[in-house]
């Protein structure tokens, strides 16, 4: 009979108790949970500003909230979702737990440091909260001058401090990844044994830190106006809000590769294992993750199309949007190639991966229709925007993000969740997101424009079908909340290696202890090498076939 | 290579001897970038400015803080920020030097006037 | 993570100790340069757009009191450089010396600095509501730090650059703001770094630098030096635009 895990005796999670162990703690993975706490509450605070725009939207002639509420309404969810969920949510939790079970290190390169960038996130998102209880935000969460620095009566200066401080949360996991990666491999883990989620995070450490520095500087000289009366961007004093514009998307264009990669990762993990196959192309995937980062810092001005900015510059970069597209669309066929001749299980973090895939296309490609000059000039700054991010954003990154939760979930807890229950979930998700986006679409390309509180009453047939759509999402998302928290008190016991997945941190014990290897392992394997691993307990010839009595356990369902 | 450096690395002391001569140097260009700032050079005293800047700062870079004896990655990290930077300079310069005439709108970086509305004297 | 002497416990050996804190602040060192390349843009398209608000402003600055800065903060990198050399070699009792002359070198820097920022608080030459580049011009009596000479030089080039540019008032404060943006990032950065020196004084007075391990003295002179290095590139930038008039 198969074998009942056991439950291991001491672990990361009852090593020390007390309240200062946690907020002291410079244990990786403690600072991970950390993370999740508080970015799930922004995610929250995000969520909710989301349901006031789609409550509103239900009437055409701006009936639940003025024009000014209502651009506040905007602006937070951007803030919140952007800056305290998008950005820090796979790196900060996924990324902080996993990258040194997945090198084999002890810790991060840099543990206090780790401590800090939580800290760090804490107080530029008190700031923020601050500024939305005391009057909100109302210039987008692109904070165009002079609407910012000079003429809105929101609370920018708070929201600007806190935007800024917790950039610095950014460059200091980054750094500590990028260093973490360099200088603390166990023996053996070569470069190119490493798992495709730590080529990502790689990949986007290096955006962090060239990228995050330059909107430091960028909302620091915006605060300095606002506060100080200095002169950049203000016309008024021959300043130029254009250079904002330059400078502020030199960094939120790359941020967006900051939200997506780490959901690649994830991904890249996701397929193999539950495709029980070895990934297609590693090397052109982990290539790929280096070229979206870098060619990603060179496509910034296509948010600028429309503000009479130079034509020629305008070619270059549509040009090179264009270009960007390709190493995403690389990793795509990786991914389906991966698929090809697999054993396929449809466990609930392959539905968040083949959910990824689909929508991750469409965001992708509709990408295009934007990056190209003449249609952008129809469909900037209507709903056709707001469905192609969100897409990528919410279709693709948080289906990464959810879908890493549920198939790392028993490894930071140590307990499975509910399978069926999770796999309705995620139905219910897919559903609700595309009622929720899809009309977007539709709605860009009649003419609808972000951004605006009342709309053309034809249009109204569509935002009901978006904000109905949103209210099923809504539910797909606090299903899982509630589940994964009742599981990892009350869920089944895992084992060390439930799938089984063929990375480093399946090799330790779930949870893992404090130090998490016993000894330092010495890697002599390759990644997702499925026919090489007689410790997963698979079918010896094909690496694929039913787990047979004796090995490691399925988690009760195959 | 797993942990290890990328190669047996033993830290190269640079004498005091080295010091001197750099600090003696700078001074002396510090004396030169202001004394060329006197000199009408027209549109080329940023230029001079400029490379003069540079050299001191590439000698502190190589011999104040040891980049001439680093690994090859540390290097490798210098080069790609001063990369990274002349790409934000340059790439949004190139947007604002190649607006052309049109329409009778003019462009102050290529027309050098100065068309922006003034709300306050 | 405990420590067992100099070695943390996530590390096996204090080279790697030592490899990963120095590959840590370079790293962080190109988030500088990131940071300060962003206000530099900045000063950049507005210095070409407003070339004469902008030299006029930068003849406003005293270059003896910007080039002193420049020599003081050099030989700060001098002593900084020949403390981390004291601690690689092991003299003892040199490091101390040389990190309290680094200090006393920032002091004097921030001296200067402080006399520079008063004065143009005094000629109402900060950007705002009361800002006036022909302040000192038109009221001589106010501005008794300057001589007769001067403010007839001053007087000259304020009208031809009021020729070249006829919003040179508006225009100026564009300078005046990069000037005390970039200075005063810089300052903020120097009382960082003034901060570290003054740790690693107390750490070295306890003789936590040897030979073996000195990666503290090591990675904070690069700070210092990357501080250096912004304010080579600030002088001739703020002071020097167009001294040739």
């Amino acid at each position: 009979m198969a074998v009942t895990p056991k439950f291991p005796e001491k672990h990361y999670l009852n090593q020390t108790y007390g309240i200062r162990s946690w907020l002291l703690t410079t244990d990786h993975k403690r600072i991970a949970l950390l993370y999740l706490a508080s970015v799930t509450f922004f995610f929250f605070i995000g969520g909710f500003f989301a349901m006031m725009i789609r409550l509103h939207l239900l009437t055409p002639n701006g009936y639940l909230l003025s024009a000014d509420t209502y651009n506040k309404m905007f602006t937070m969810h951007g803030v919140a979702m952007i800056f305290f969920f998008l950005i820090p949510s796979i790196p900060a939790i996924l990324g902080n737990f996993l990258i040194p079970l997945m090198i084999g290190a002890k810790d991060l390169a840099f543990p206090k440091i780790n401590l800090l960038s939580w800290y760090v996130y804490i107080v530029g998102g008190t700031f923020t909260l601050y500024s939305m209880v005391t009057g909100g935000l109302d210039t987008g969460w692109t904070f165009y001058t002079p609407l910012s620095t000079v003429y809105s009566n929101s609370a920018v200066a708070p929201a600007v401090i806190g935007i800024f401080i917790t950039g610095f949360s950014s460059i200091l996991t980054g750094l500590n990844f990028l260093v973490t990666i360099h200088t603390m491999r166990a023996p053996g883990m070569t470069w190119f044994r490493l798992p495709l989620f730590v080529w990502a995070h790689y990949a986007t450490s290096v955006v962090m830190i060239l990228g995050t520095p330059v909107v430091a500087i960028t909302l620091g000289l915006a605060g300095m106006e606002r506060l100080f009366g200095l002169g950049f961007f203000n016309p008024a004093m021959g300043g130029d809000p254009i250079l904002f514009q330059h400078l502020f998307w030199f960094y939120s264009h790359p941020a967006v590769y900051i939200m997506i990669l780490p959901a690649m990762g994830v991904i890249s993990e996701l397929i193999p294992t539950f495709a029980r196959k070895k990934l297609f192309g590693y090397h052109f995937v982990a290539a790929a993750s280096l070229a979206i980062a870098v060619i990603g810092f060179l496509v910034w001005t296509h948010h600028m199309f429309l503000t009479g900015q130079s034509t020629y510059a305008a070619l270059a970069f549509s040009f090179l949007t264009f270009l960007v597209a390709i190493p995403s669309a690389v990793k795509t066929f990786n991914w389906t190639a991966t698929l090809f001749g697999g054993s396929i299980s449809f466990d609930t973090p392959m539905l968040y991966a083949f959910g990824f895939l689909g929508l991750f296309l469409i965001g992708g490609l509709t990408g295009l229709f934007l990056g190209c000059l003449g249609t952008d000039i129809h469909i900037h700054d209507t709903y056709f925007v707001v469905a192609h991010f969100h897409y990528i954003m919410v279709g693709g990154a948080v289906m990464g993000y959810l879908g890493g939760l549920h198939f790392w979930w028993p490894k930071i807890t140590g307990r499975m969740y509910p399978e069926w229950l999770a796999r309705i979930a995620a139905l219910i998700l897919f559903v609700g997101f595309n009622l929720t986006f899809f009309p977007q679409f539709l709605l860009g390309y009649l003419g609808m424009p972000r951004r605006y509180h009342v709309y053309p009453p034809e249009f109204q047939v569509y935002n009901v079908m978006s904000t109905a759509g949103a209210s099923i999402l809504a539910i797909g998302y606090l299903l899982p909340m509630i589940y994964l928290t009742w599981a990892a008190f009350f869920g089944k016991v895992a084992g060390d290696n439930p799938w089984p997945a063929t990375g480093l941190e399946w090799k330790t014990p779930s949870p893992p202890p404090t130090e998490n290897f016993e000894e330092t392992p010495v890697v002599t394997w390759e990644a997702y090498d499925f026919h090489n691993r007689p410790d997963l307990g698979l079918d010896a010839p094909t690496g694929h076939g039913p787990h047979h009595p004796g090995a490691v356990p399925a988690h009760g369902h195959d | 290579m797993s942990h290890e450096p990328e190669h047996s690395y033993t830290e190269h002391i640079v004498a005091p001897h080295v010091y001197l001569a750099i600090i003696l140097t700078l001074v002396a260009l510090t004396a030169i970038t202001v004394w060329a700032a006197f000199i009408d050079l027209g549109r080329f005293n940023i230029v001079v400015a400029l490379v003069i800047a540079t050299t001191k700062a590439s000698l502190v870079v190589l011999y104040f803080m040891h980049a001439k004896y680093s690994h090859r990655r540390t290097q490798l990290v210098i080069v790609a920020g001063i990369f990274w930077l002349a790409l934000l300079l340059f790439m949004t310069l190139s947007d604002y030097i190649s607006r052309i005439d049109y329409r009778g709108v003019r462009f102050p970086m290529t027309q050098n006037v100065d068309t922006r509305p003034v709300l306050r004297g | 993570m405990h420590r067992t002497g100099a070695l943390y416990g996530q590390f096996k050996t204090l080279e790697q100790q030592k490899d990963s804190a120095s590959l840590g602040m370079w790293i962080f060192l190109v988030t500088e340069v990131m940071f300060f390349g962003g206000i530099m843009l900045a000063y950049a398209i507005n210095r070409h757009v407003y070339y004469h608000a902008f030299a006029m402003g930068s003849n406003t600055l005293s270059l003896k009191l910007g080039g002193t800065n420049t020599i003081v903060l050099l030989a700060s990198s001098f002593t900084m450089a020949m403390g981390v050399w004291s601690a690689q070699t092991g003299k003892r009792k040199l490091l101390p010396l040389f990190l309290s002359l680094t200090i006393l070198l920032g002091f004097i820097f921030f001296g200067i600095k402080y006399v520079e920022y008063a004065q143009k608080f005094h000629h109402h030459l900060v950007p705002g509501a009361s800002f006036d580049i022909s302040y000192c011009v038109n009221n001589p009596s106010k501005c008794d730090d300057i001589s007769p000479e001067e403010l007839e030089i001053e007087g000259n080039l304020i009208a031809q650059a009021k020729a070249a540019e006829p919003n040179l008032n508006s225009h100026a404060q564009l300078y005046f703001s990069s000037y005390f943006g970039m200075t005063g990032l810089h300052a903020l950065h120097m009382v960082i770094g003034v901060g570290l020196l003054f740790w690693l004084l107390h750490g070295s007075l306890k003789g936590r630098f040897t030979p073996e391990w000195n990666t503290p003295v090591d990675i904070v002179g690069l700070y210092w030096h990357f501080v250096d290095i912004v304010w080579i590139y600030l002088f001739p930038l703020l002071y020097l635009i167009d001294r040739h008039k």
